[in-house]
């Protein structure tokens, strides 16, 4: 099923405008989703018998910018029943980003959204053990984001290099 | 010149104020040697006195000699090791590496000795000691020749026994004092481990003195020269008489101490913590087991005492089933018999070795039910044969002999015969379904329970 | 949910055996079978395993962040840091994903038919190099030392051949964007076909040693089932899914580089009843390793046979200036699907660059596998999904 037909699936079923596609001038077209209906259309694709996205490829946080006021949350998503894939995007903004987590559709969310929020901030709604999981627990920000600063001393430790 | 040799070998060691005894007096003058010898020689002193100071020269000689051989099977592990394992092992200290072992106990004494601030300082130090102190008190009951023989005992094979035994408590207090939790595994695992196989290891021990009607070390090996011994040559080869001595080893005497010599060994391999049961000091699990926090000296005391074990348990094993010091030609004119147990002992401990360079390691509940599942049960079931077998053939003849032959003959044939004509035949994949034992009941019972256990979250 | 179903069965638990104390112990991150500096929080009941908790990031060293900050070009030797023991399918992973995104731009050619040969040849010996390594480890975790030293033996063979091929023995750097850095040194392919004429009669005896050894068997049998429901949900993928019996290898369900013109097949678990051994638990990870050896040497072989055709070995261009836009591009890895997203605005460095690496896919299926099972059990998982913490931490 190609994403065009994905996506017009998906406009009926949850009569959203908010749900958008991109397909210009991209070399994979991918479907916008508002943050607050990710998880219901993660559960809709993955419980959907011909749809059936049983396997999330990867979950990237990617920050384009530092001026920018948004980041985005994009979900690679492959069926291994129907081989298809689909990209999703989630656009969060930078203060305060939530999103509802797709832990109980894929397990192996749990740890990419723990790597989200350890490396982006993004807290994930729901999520079983939100803790971080590539930094240290004690360590300040998110260093993936365009916008951050090192800290000068971590643990007595002079940072920069 | 052999004969002259090993008659100048013995005068050394009677020299050398080790017991000169033969077997058919053995358990009789036993305890009283160190005795006779300090009122025959130091008879100006007060009677104590010189005996303390005899048994001091014992112990002293002792002490000194013995921890050799855990030196030389230090270094024979790591060449058999090499061997198997397609490389050449050490080869920088000494022609052949053979200064290896040598260089890494200075290595280890020059150590810095460290103790884990949250030891128990006492029981730390104090385990390695306890451990090498009784894997060594093992050798004093063992007889390495007529004449070699520290204290023949007559309840040696007994003393042995529960000397080992002791060595459970060694590792446990160096398991609990160190503080650490993986010592503390190693230990637990090591009390359960020692404490099963002991079972089996006494139960085999059993039959042998079942059949001995002795449990002194010496006596035993004079019962492995029996039947045949005194009477005619079976056939006289090249001048020498052949009288069987060899079908009178305890191996041979019935096909119930055959299999308990199996069992033995393989009990004795749990008991001294060597693959595939070295789950004590599973270093892939436990990191090193119980002596995870000793370094240096103390580290080498276990690794002297470990090493110490595995010639002892082997020793036994050649005592009393391979026919002690005896050689496999009647009379052991030809070669002295310290010689004869050291070559059957280090055949038995290249085995140990061979098996621990091949096998993999056991989980511990497969350890258990291996022992209390097959090897006590096979262990009764020894008795019992044994003393039925006592019923029929009171005494040793060369029909019990005979019929004990053929039929260890026979099973072994049989063995070999299956394994070998089926084994090769199968595919790969009923190989596997034929080594594998878990069945398919308990398939689906393992999957049923993990179903239940998961079942949930789908 | 996970933490839901921990919390019931800690209630039954707790109605079971009230008085019972429990440990925790921490094993790792040094330790000498969690295969790096995995931490694992152990909570233990005696020998059993009450929940086994994975504590990762020991190796974190940034390579997103990195990433942002070089040319394409630049992130390669990155690239070798992550699955240290098969660097090559490191390489071709992230130089697939780079290509794929300059495939927009009509000024690239597509890679030379000789590097992508070549790319093979590498990937296919470094494939073997790793699954290796795998077999030799599991059998120490289990607690064969020997068969490790056999497996070293032969991996020698093949990091002398790449120190033949490009100089580097771990870290090779050899696979580049549009080519590969340097052809082949004289006498090579003879070197490679010495090796593996020597190498494939070995695989059986392996077996023979180990994969079919009964205590081998006793412990890895029926242990840790990961089935294929389960290991698609946690994306466990290579031989961890096809272990749980599901026949996917990107290398022929969706051929990237020059895969379909090979003949070799796709080893899957298989379920034996008489010994036992169950899809997906294991030793149908561990044999899926051992089988696919095998396929990489007949791809070998068919690379040798063939020939390779002569030309350029990597493509003509003036600098790697992808067009703007994102992939996602996926490559067969020793140690499954190995993911590079990739943002490019256009410029010579990537926006953001993210590995999807396999190994952390898998070993987040480790809380679930280990609940139940003895410390002995989570050796066996640990070496059975065979992980490097290099590529999980990045």
């Amino acid at each position: 099923m190609t994403t065009q037909e994905i996506f017009s699936r998906l406009q009926s079923k949850f009569e959203d405008n908010d749900i958008s596609i991109e397909t210009e001038a991209v070399l994979e077209p991918f479907i916008v989703v508002p943050s607050s209906l990710i998880a219901l259309i993660s559960e809709h694709l993955c419980r959907e018998s011909d749809l059936a996205f049983d396997s999330l490829q990867c979950l990237s946080g990617v920050d384009l910018s530092a001026s920018d006021e948004t980041m985005e949350i994009v979900y690679h998503l492959f069926s291994m029943t129907h081989q298809h894939d689909l990209t999703l995007k989630v656009i969060v903004p930078k203060v305060e980003p939530h999103v509802p987590t797709v832990e109980h559709v894929w397990k192996i969310a749990n740890w990419h959204e723990r790597e989200v929020y350890d490396l982006y901030g993004v807290v994930f709604d729901g999520h079983s053990d939100l803790r971080r999981i590539l930094l240290p627990d004690d360590w300040e920000g998110h260093p993936m984001r365009k916008d951050y600063k090192e800290p000068e001393i971590y643990r007595g430790m002079k940072v920069p290099y | 010149m052999v004969q002259q040799l090993s008659s100048q070998f013995l005068h050394l060691t009677s020299l050398l104020s080790v017991e000169t005894v033969t077997p058919s007096e053995g358990s009789a003058s036993g305890g009283n040697w160190a005795q006779a010898f300090a009122s025959q020689f130091l008879g100006f002193l007060p009677g104590w006195i010189g005996l303390v100071l005899v048994m001091s020269v014992v112990a002293a000689v002792f002490v000194a000699v013995v921890p050799l051989v855990p030196l030389v099977l230090v270094l024979m592990e790591r060449k058999v090791s090499a061997w198997i394992q397609d490389r050449v092992g050490p080869m920088r200290v000494g022609p052949w590496g053979l200064l290896q072992t040598l260089a890494d106990g200075v290595k280890l004494i020059f150590k810095e000795d460290l103790i884990p601030p949250q030891a128990d300082k006492f029981l730390f130090r104090f385990a390695p000691y306890l451990i090498f102190t009784c894997s060594f008190a093992v050798f004093a009951a063992i007889p390495f020749s007529q004449r070699i023989l520290v204290s023949d005992l007559n309840i040696g094979i007994f003393y042995i026994i529960s000397i080992s035994s002791v060595v459970a408590i060694g590792v446990i207090i160096a398991g609990w004092s160190s503080n650490s939790k993986w010592s503390l595994f190693g230990a637990m695992r090591s009390a359960a481990q020692m404490v099963s196989y002991e079972i089996p290891i006494g139960l085999s021990i059993l039959t042998v003195i079942m059949m001995a009607q002795t449990m002194s070390m010496e006596g035993i090996v004079a019962a492995q020269n029996g039947a045949f011994a005194e009477g005619e040559p079976i056939i006289t080869l090249l001048g020498v008489e052949v009288k069987g001595t060899i079908l009178d080893w305890m191996i041979f005497r019935s096909p119930f101490t055959f299999l308990a010599f199996f069992v033995y060994f393989l009990s004795s391999i749990a008991e001294v913590n060597r693959t595939p049961f070295d789950l004590p000091e599973a270093e892939s699990e436990l990191v090193a087991g119980f002596h995870t926090e000793y370094s240096g000296m103390r580290f080498a005391v276990f690794f002297i005492a470990e090493y110490a074990n595995v010639f002892a348990v082997c020793a036994i094993a050649a005592t009393l089933f391979l026919g002690g010091w005896q050689g496999i030609i009647d009379e052991d004119q030809f070669v002295p018999g310290l010689l004869i147990i050291f070559g059957k002992t280090f055949l038995l401990v290249f085995v140990m070795m061979w098996i621990r360079w091949t096998l993999p390691r056991l989980r511990v509940d497969q350890l258990m039910n291996l022992c209390w599942k097959y090897l006590i049960p096979i262990s009764f079931f020894n008795i019992l044969g044994t003393g039925i077998w006592g019923l029929f053939f009171r005494e040793d003849s060369a029909l019990s002999i005979g019929l004990s032959f053929l039929i260890i003959s026979l099973f072994v044939v049989s063995i070999l015969g299956i394994v070998f004509n089926s084994f090769g035949k199968l595919k790969p994949a009923d190989q596997t379904a034929l080594a594998g034992n878990i069945g398919a009941a308990n398939l689906q019972k393992l999957k049923t329970t993990w179903n239940e256990r998961h079942g949930q979250q789908k | 949910m996970l933490a839901q179903s921990t919390a019931s069965e800690e209630r039954k638990f707790l109605e079971l055996k009230p008085f019972s104390d429990e440990m925790v112990v921490s094993m790792g991150p040094q330790h000498p079978s969690t295969h790096g500096v995995l931490r694992l929080e152990l909570r233990l009941d005696g020998e059993i395993v009450r929940e086994a908790i994975p504590h990762i990031g020991y190796l974190h060293r940034c390579f997103e962040k990195h990433a942002e900050n070089l040319s394409y070009q630049q992130i390669v030797p990155f690239t070798d840091r992550m699955d240290y023991i098969a660097a090559m399918n490191q390489n071709w992973g992230f130089c697939l994903a780079v290509e794929e995104l300059m495939s927009a731009d009509p000024k690239f050619a597509g890679v030379p038919e000789r590097a992508e040969y070549l790319r093979v040849l590498a990937g296919e010996l470094n494939r073997i190099a790793s699954h290796l390594l795998a077999f030799g480890t599991y059998g120490m975790d289990i607690g064969a030392f020997t068969p490790f030293l056999y497996a070293f033996r032969d991996r020698e063979k093949i990091l002398f051949l790449f120190e033949k091929l490009c100089g580097a023995r771990l870290t090779y750097n050899y696979i580049r964007v549009g080519g590969v850095s340097r052809d082949l040194p004289p006498g090579f392919l003879d070197d490679v076909r010495e090796f593996i004429d020597y190498f494939e009669p070995k695989i059986d005896e392996y077996n023979a040693l180990l994969t079919n050894n009964k205590i081998f068997l006793e412990r890895t049998i029926g242990v840790a089932i990961m089935d294929e429901a389960m290991a698609i949900s946690y994306g466990a993928t290579g031989p961890n899914l096809r272990g749980a019996g599901r026949k996917w290898d990107l290398r022929k369900d969706e051929p990237y580089s020059i895969y379909d013109r090979f003949d070799f097949d796709i080893p899957v678990g298989e379920e034996i009843p008489g010994a036992g051994a169950v899809l997906g638990d294991c030793w149908n990870r561990y044999k899926v390793r051992m089988d696919e050896m095998k396929e990489s040497v007949k791809i070998i072989r068919q690379v040798l046979d063939g020939g390779l055709p002569d030309g350029p070995i990597v493509a003509a261009m003036k600098a790697i200036r992808p067009p703007a836009g994102e992939v996602f591009s996926r490559s067969e890895a020793p140690r499954g699907e190995l993911g590079f997203y990739i943002v490019s605005d256009g410029s010579v460095k990537p926006v953001r660059l993210k590995a999807k690496s396999p190994c952390f896919c898998a070993l987040s299926a480790l809380q679930e596998l280990s609940r139940g099972l003895m410390i002995a059990d989570i050796i066996a998982i640990i070496g059975s999904i065979d992980i490097v913490m290099g590529e999980v931490d990045r």
